[in-house]
């Protein structure tokens, strides 16, 4: 009994070792499953995955429409305070007034990327962007606003 | 046809012709010297830069490819760096051993170099106790390491020194097992009669399955010798930084460093040479056209070829397996190593006296 189990030990260790070899050795004998990406020699045609996170953005359509309303709820749902949703009061054209955002202030260097302003957002008007060169020379610079100058808020957005 | 041995002789014989006997061997002994050195400069730079490569790829990726074509000149460049360095010793470290530590554990890789066969007829010293001496030589590298652990006055050094002779005294015992299972089938303990012995068949071909498994234990052994992973214990990077070389820095290290890939060949060498025939070319039983076939392949290049295929097969090793806990490893030598070892080489000693392998 004590030498069935014995052996099946010894087997069952080196055949678990040698399912680990024939794994390594697979990689070892096929280059092209290398993932090395020589930047910044290849940066032209460097393709960064989907899910990426590399800094928060607001899309802008052709007309330089968003669809922020400016409610905040970014702000409140930012753990760190990179978000400063500055709002002002549009006028619609039945003559009420309507909050809408005027600055949607991101701080790239106290940013996370942990995506939650992002969930947050009832409208999806910021998502995140694979965009990772953020070095600058000047720290204001990583101040960004994320909505364009002249942008107003896409028709039919509530 | 190239060959080593005409080269030597060559040599040798202009020497006697030139000087009188005791000058030529002096001649002989220095060219030696020399050509050690050279061999042990050119593997440290070579085994180095396998060893990156083999472990990128395994890993998925490239590994060195910036200094030279395809990184050929990044070890070139690694060990500029190191002779450069300044080479500090703690303050409070005995001065005179730890500065003795690395050349102690490079003697000892030299001292190996000696009874190994590179080619047909062409090693330093056949002496007749061969496989003796060098079980012998290479329990002395502990010496050395212990060494190093202890005059270094640091707490991790120890702790890895002491576990580097923990795992080198267990392990010794079956690499010293499966040694004499080549031992037994052969009858001789010299170096050159264990390879002629091979002429018609390696023994791990000839000596059927108990060879198999010692070729098995003797390469764990090994491995568990050169304190390489999964054995690695005594450097084990993330527990104890570089365990008995942590306060060695610049080209003291470089020794240790170069001591390591040293004894990495020399232990695949005799391996080699025990279980796939050294230099002798791949015979198959008396089909003369394909024993003549292969031997037209010069017997330096088959030694290289098995060396350098145990090699990476160590290498292999090291980036597929997790290291072990200190219990584990001697579970592992006591438990299962050395008895199966001890079986085996019964086995073999049967099948010696029964005459049952080829
Ligand atoms: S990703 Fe996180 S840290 Fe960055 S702005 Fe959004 S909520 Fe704040
Ligand atoms: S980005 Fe989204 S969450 Fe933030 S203020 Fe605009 S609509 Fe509200």
């Amino acid at each position: 009994m004590f030498l069935k189990e014995y052996i099946s030990d010894v087997y069952n260790g080196v055949s678990s070792l040698l399912k680990g070899m024939r794994k390594t050795g697979y990689y070892f004998t096929h280059p092209k499953e290398i993932i090395t990406e020589q930047y910044p020699d290849n940066r032209a045609t460097l393709v960064m995955a989907e899910r990426f996170k590399g800094e928060v953005v607001m899309p802008h359509d052709q007309n330089n429409e968003h669809a922020c309303t400016g409610c905040t709820a970014c702000e409140l749902a930012c753990p760190n305070g990179t978000i400063k949703v500055v709002t002002k009061f549009d006028i619609t054209p039945e003559g009420k007034k309507k909050k809408a955002v005027d600055a949607l202030v991101y701080r790239l260097e106290l940013c996370t990327m942990c995506n939650l302003c992002v969930i947050a957002c009832p409208s999806d008007a910021i998502k995140m962007a694979p965009n990772f060169e953020h070095s600058v020379f000047d720290r204001s610079k990583l101040t960004k606003i994320l909505n364009k100058t002249g942008s107003k808020i896409r028709e039919g957005i509530e | 046809m190239f060959s080593l041995e005409g080269i030597t002789s060559t040599i040798q014989d202009w020497l006697f012709f030139k000087f009188n006997p005791t000058l030529a061997l002096a001649i002989e002994c220095v060219i030696v010297i020399l050509l050690a050195i050279a061999l042990f400069a050119a593997l440290g730079l070579i085994l180095v830069l396998m060893e990156r490569k083999v472990a990128a790829r395994i890993q998925i990726r490239l590994g060195p490819n910036r200094v030279g074509p395809g990184g050929i000149f990044q070890t070139a460049a690694d060990t500029l760096k190191l002779i450069m360095k300044e080479g500090l010793t703690p303050d409070k470290a005995d001065k005179f051993l730890f500065n003795l530590a690395p050349f102690i554990v490079m003697m000892v890789a030299m001292l190996l170099l000696a009874p190994i066969a590179f080619a047909k007829n062409f090693q330093i010293w056949d002496i007749n106790i061969g496989v003796l001496y060098i079980s012998a030589i290479s329990s002395l590298s502990v010496i050395g390491i212990l060494m190093a652990g202890w005059a270094s006055n640091n707490k991790y050094s120890l702790l890895g020194a002491m576990r580097s002779g923990a795992q080198i005294v267990s392990y010794e015992l079956s690499a010293g097992f499966a040694v004499l299972t080549i031992v037994v089938l052969t009858g001789s303990l010299q170096i050159s009669e264990i390879v002629a012995a091979q002429q018609n068949g390696w023994w791990i071909f000839k000596g059927h399955i108990p060879a198999i498994i010692a070729f098995v234990l003797y390469i764990i052994a090994v491995t568990a010798e050169t304190n390489r992973a999964p054995f690695d214990l005594a450097e084990a990077e993330s527990e104890l930084t570089a365990g008995f070389h942590t306060e060695y820095s610049g080209m003291k290290f470089a020794l240790f460093f170069l001591a390591e890939y040293i004894n990495i060949f020399i232990v695949c060498a005799i391996g080699a040479t025990l279980f796939l025939g050294g230099w002798m070319p791949l015979h198959i039983g008396n089909w003369q056209g394909f024993n003549h076939i292969m031997d037209f392949i010069p017997s330096s290049i088959w030694f290289m070829g098995k060396t350098f295929f145990l090699i990476f097969l160590i290498m292999w090793f090291r980036w597929t397996f997790p290291r072990l806990r200190v219990d584990q490893l001697l579970n592992l030598e006591w438990k299962y190593l050395l008895p199966i070892s001890l079986f085996n080489l019964l086995l073999v000693a049967v099948i010696a006296i029964l005459g049952w392998h080829f």
